[in-house]
Order: C-alpha cells, then structure tokens, then sequence
C-alpha cells in the first residue's frame, strides 16, 4: 500500500498496509491510479475487501472516492495499477462479468421519471437477464419498504423515496459486491435507520459492502472497517484501531473549582503520563463534555468549574487512582469519564494533516 | 461477448414506454409527418384540369419528395436526445453499471426510433396516395400512382430513417447539450436527403439501377453505422464528461470490448 507507506506523520500512515480481515477479498486492489488531464483523482491506492465485509470509504468532497467506485464498477478504466472485484480481474475483456456480479448505486438515484417504479426496476431485471422477475421486484421493493409505491411514476416520488427505489433496484440481481454512494443522503431518519438495518442483512447474507459515505457516524455504526482517502489513502482499518492509533487515550476530569496545585496532584500518579488543562487541549470533545457536565451540575460561570484532560495508557486502571488523588487534595469532583474520541475525529485530523501538507 | 437479444428487447420496450408518455416526443412524432403530409396533399388536390403536363408532373415531384422527409427529420430528433437525455437525466450511470453493452444498448435505442418512425412514414405516405386516388382528378390520381420514383421511395424511407438515427445517435453520444445535438443531427441528416431530392426531382435519373445502387449504399451504410457509433459510444467520456487520457497502457471500456 504506498500510498499509505508514503505519508509519514503519524505511525497509522506511515505503518505497513494492515491485512483485511480473514477469508477470500472479494475487492482487492493494488496501485490504482486514474489521472484526468493534469489532474490525479486517485493516486496509487492499494486495499482490498474480504468477503460480506461493510468497507466504509470515506474522504472529503473531491478526494476520488467516486472515481475509484467508478474503477472498480468497470466505468472509467484506471490509468495504471490493478484490481480484482468479485473474483474477477478487472479490465474490458470481463468487465461485464464484474456488472453481472455487482451492482451499484450512485449518488443521483437516476430512475426514469416516466416509468413506474416497477417498470423502473424490469427494465434492470431484464438487461441482467434475471428470471423470476416479478418475483425479485417484490422481494425488492418490500425490502426498502416502497412496495405500495410500486405503481407510482418514479418522477412523483420524493427524493428519499427515489433513494429507496435506487437501493432497491441494487438489490435485482443479488449481487456478490454492492457499490453504495450515499445510501442514506436524503433519507429521514427512520428511513436511514431501514437502510442500515438493510446493509446489516446483506452483510448477513454474505455481501461485501462498499458504503462511500459523508456520515461518520453511519461509518462508524456500520463499517467493519474504514478507509480515509484524500486522493491517496490516509489510512485504512477498524474504527477502533484508527482511535487507538491516532490519539492517546485519555480521562477528562471536571471539578467543581480549579486544583490550587494540579501538577502535585497528577504528577505523582504512575498511571498518568500528562496532563493539561481542558482550555488548553486540543480535543473538543473533552472541552465540551466538561463544560455539558458542569451544566448538568447546576455550576456556574462564577463557580468556575476547571476541566483537566490527563494522559494514560489503561483508563479503566487511572480512574480509581486520579479519584482518590483528587478527593485526598480536597477536590469536589464533578465528572470523570474516558474521552473517547469519534471517527469523526480521527477523519478531520487525517483530513487537516493532508490539507495542512497541501498548503 | 455475443449481443443479447433480451437486453436489446429490454431498452426497445423502455424506450418506447418512455416515447408514450413524452408530449415533447409525441408532438414531435405527430406535427411533422402531419405537416408534410398536408403540404403535398394540398398541393396535388389544388392542380387544375387544365394543368400543363409540365405543371403536373413538378406537383407531382415535389408532393412525393416531402413525404420523405419524415423518415429523416423525426428519427434525427429522437436520436439526438437518445443518449445525451439519458445523461442528463442522470439514468446513464446506472444502465452502464449493467452487463448490457454499447452495442446492445445502440441497437435498442436504434430500433425504438426506426419501428415508429418508419411506421409513420409509411402511414402518412400511404394516407398520401390513398388521399390522391379517391379525392384528385383522374390524370393527377394516374401520375402519382405511376411515378417511377415511388417504388424507390418506398425503399429509401427505412434506410434514410437509418442514417438519421445512426447520425442522432453519434452526435448525441458525443454532444453534451441536447439542443446542440438536435440541431447538429438534423444538420448531419440532410446530405441523403439532398440525394434523394435530386432522385425525386429527377435530377439523377430515377432508374432501377441508380435506386438500387444508392440504396445498397445507404443499406451497407446503415449497417456499419451501428458500429462506428458504438466506437465513439466512451462510456469513461460519458460518465465523466472528460476526455479520457491516453498513453496510460490501460485498455478503455469502450464498443465491443466494454460489451
């Protein structure tokens, strides 16, 4: 994975390609690069998926998350390096195989606004050649929930609904690789929440899932791994992993007034290796559980409350410790609790690292 | 990979679900044969009696010619919003990510247009002499009915509607406006019609063997077409709007060997 080993900022990036989880890839991918005019849209990227895996790609806007889907779809074909997707090599002389095996759903739905949802659908069951149509489009649309929609023109649904009947035609021809950008994007929270259940019974089922994604809490609440690109790959792994791997862990401390001595009260205990106020972390997440804290304890801007962020290797074993060190220095403490960082987190910290080495 | 005719089955019944429930398309299909048939009716109704034999026969001439002009203008219409309509609808994407190849996909959408439209002209040029024999003068009815260019205009109806559609059908894969497209395929259509008029007007003598050998041009023309257009069929220029890059040493999805 060079593009991986070419970073160097942080051990996740510059650390060797971490294996995909055990069994058959069903996407593997080595060096793919795709070039338009002077512009890279995706540079040597390595990876691969394993089968029924939910693989989360994630990047900014522009970072060629749609390009590599497009790759990988046998759409565009890719300016140098290789794949295999579905157990089969990529490249023209098999690309219909591979449409045969996957299916993909893109950001815009692109349903036939003057066809009915159904007629929407046997055009794609035909042109996969799939029997028992009628019967695959029912079981379809009953899947994302539109069957009563089933006669309506595509052109009257509402987007979210489109939405649905564009996952459901993903689902024709029971694919071994389903290719999903955006699944969700319009979608209202229950039906958000229908799709994820979805993605999970799929996942059931044996399908490798490719979810490119804005939600990082979709990620996080779907994806049996992730990866971050911004044109090359930033990092690849499970979101747990990437946490561990990108940030220290750490506790967030709220008192109820500020410590008179905090560096006697910390430094001594061996199970913490730092510390800093929360004003002066740089984790928001911390700052801003204190200060919901401090909220939830009736504090207020007089009493001021000080928030402490303290480095430690095994929350779980400092806690105790850093209580009792607080509670002996006469301390009233209000909360104390693991900071836990998002994948949210570790995405803008990826995201800034490569757009701060941009500048 | 061979062609399917199911998939090619498939895109013809999409298609002309999708003419049904088009007003554009269908006053389109409607107005222009309509109007060129009423042109040349009018005309051949209102010759005289006393018409010279001279006046008769450029009537004639010109009342059989416009008729043909339906097999070029309606299919150049429609095919030049085939494939550039599909891309801007955004329901390119998702047919490409089928098996279904460019060949299979040019060929459907080729057929959709030709059956109607062919269909049309045929219509409006049998309600056109059918029209001449029960409501013009005798000697007018007799002229029509053994104009020696009208067996070869029956001919050159199919295969003028071939190259218009095969004309729409490349510039619309290549354009990426459909105004341009219509505009450019209705331009690209008027250089068989312009033979054709020279054969109706019988500039170019109109004899079997001139017929034959232009419309066994035309028909190998038609033929190829089919191909050539699947080659500028990119689905990467489609898809993304850029030309694709070249030199890369990777082969492109493309005609016959994306299939």
């Amino acid at each position: 994975m060079s593009a991986m080993s070419g970073s160097s900022a942080s051990p996740t990036r510059a650390g060797p390609p971490r294996a995909a989880p055990a069994g058959p890839a069903a996407i593997e991918v080595s060096h793919l690069t795709k070039v338009f005019g002077s512009r890279t849209a995706v540079g040597d990227v390595s990876f691969s998926v394993a089968r029924g895996e939910v693989f989360g790609f994630l990047g900014p806007n522009g970072a060629g998350k749609t390009t590599t889907v497009r790759i990988l779809g046998t759409l565009i074909a890719p300016t140098s390096g290789s794949a295999v997707v579905a157990g089969i090599p990529l490249g023209p002389a098999r690309a219909a195989e591979i449409r045969q095996n996957i299916s993909i759903m893109p950001e815009a739905p692109g349903l036939y606004r003057r066809l009915t949802v159904t007629e929407n659908l046997e055009f794609f069951a035909r042109l996969y050649g799939l029997p028992r149509r009628a019967e695959r489009i029912t079981e379809a649309l009953a899947a994302v929930g539109l069957s009563d929609r089933a006669q309506d023109l595509a052109g009257s649904l509402s987007k979210g609904l489109r939405q649905r009947a564009a996952l459901a035609r993903t689902l024709l021809n029971d694919p071994a690789v389903m290719f999903l950008d955006e699944p969700t994007s319009g979608l209202d929270p229950v039906a958000a929440h229908d799709v994820h259940g979805l993605i999970g019974a799929l996942r059931d089922r044996g399908v490798t899932i490719f979810l490119t994604t804005h939600r990082l809490d979709e990620a996080e609440r779907l994806c049996d791994r992730v990866a971050i690109m911004n044109t090359s790959l930033r990092t690849i792994g499970r979101p747990d992993e990437l946490r561990q791997e990108l940030f220290s862990r750490s506790l967030a401390v709220t008192t109820a007034a500020p410590l008179a001595r905090p560096d006697q009260v910390f430094a001594g205990l061996p199970a913490v290796q730092g510390w800093q106020t929360a004003d002066q972390s740089a984790d928001q997440s911390a700052d801003q559980s204190a200060n919901r804290s401090v909220e939830r304890s009736g504090g207020s801007a007089g009493s001021r409350p000080a928030g402490y962020v303290l480095t430690v290797s095994d929350p779980a074993r400092a806690a105790p410790a850093v209580t009792r060190a607080l509670v002996a220095a006469g301390a009233d403490v209000l909360s104390i609790a693991e900071s836990r960082h998002s994948l949210e987190d570790v995405y803008l910290q990826l995201i800034d690292d490569t757009e701060g080495r941009t500048r | 990979m061979s062609m399917s005719a199911a998939r090619i089955g498939a895109v013809i019944r999409k298609e002309l679900a999708e003419f049904r429930r088009n007003r554009f398309i269908l006053a389109t299909a409607a107005i222009l044969p309509i109007v060129f048939l009423v042109s040349p009716t009018v005309s051949i109704l209102a010759i005289k009696a006393s018409a010279l034999s001279t006046v008769l026969e450029k009537r004639v001439e010109t009342s059989l010619f416009l008729p043909l002009l339906i097999p070029v203008f309606v299919p150049a219409l429609l095919s030049a919003y085939a494939v550039v309509g599909e891309r801007e609808q955004g329901t390119l994407e998702p047919v490409l990510t089928t098996p279904v190849s460019a060949v299979e996909f040019l060929v459907g959408k080729a057929a959709a247009i030709f059956m109607p439209a062919v269909g049309i002209s045929y219509l409006m040029f049998g309600v056109f002499v059918a029209i001449t024999q029960f409501a013009a003068r005798s000697a007018v009815a007799t002229a029509v009915l053994h104009a020696p260019q009208l067996p070869a205009e029956l001919v050159f109806i199919p295969l003028l509607a071939g190259w218009s559609i095969w004309v729409g059908l490349a510039i619309s894969a290549r354009a990426t406006d459909t105004r341009v497209s219509q505009q450019l395929g209705t331009l690209a259509s008027l250089p068989p019609v312009a033979v054709a008029a020279l054969f109706s007007f019988q500039v170019i003598s109109p004899t079997f063997a001139v017929a034959a050998a232009l419309a066994a041009g035309l028909l190998v023309v038609d033929g190829l077409a089919c191909f050539a257009v699947a080659r500028v069929f990119d689905r990467e220029r489609l898809i993304t709007g850029t030309k694709p890059t070249s030199g890369t040493g990777q082969p492109r999805y493309r005609a016959r060997g994306a299939s």
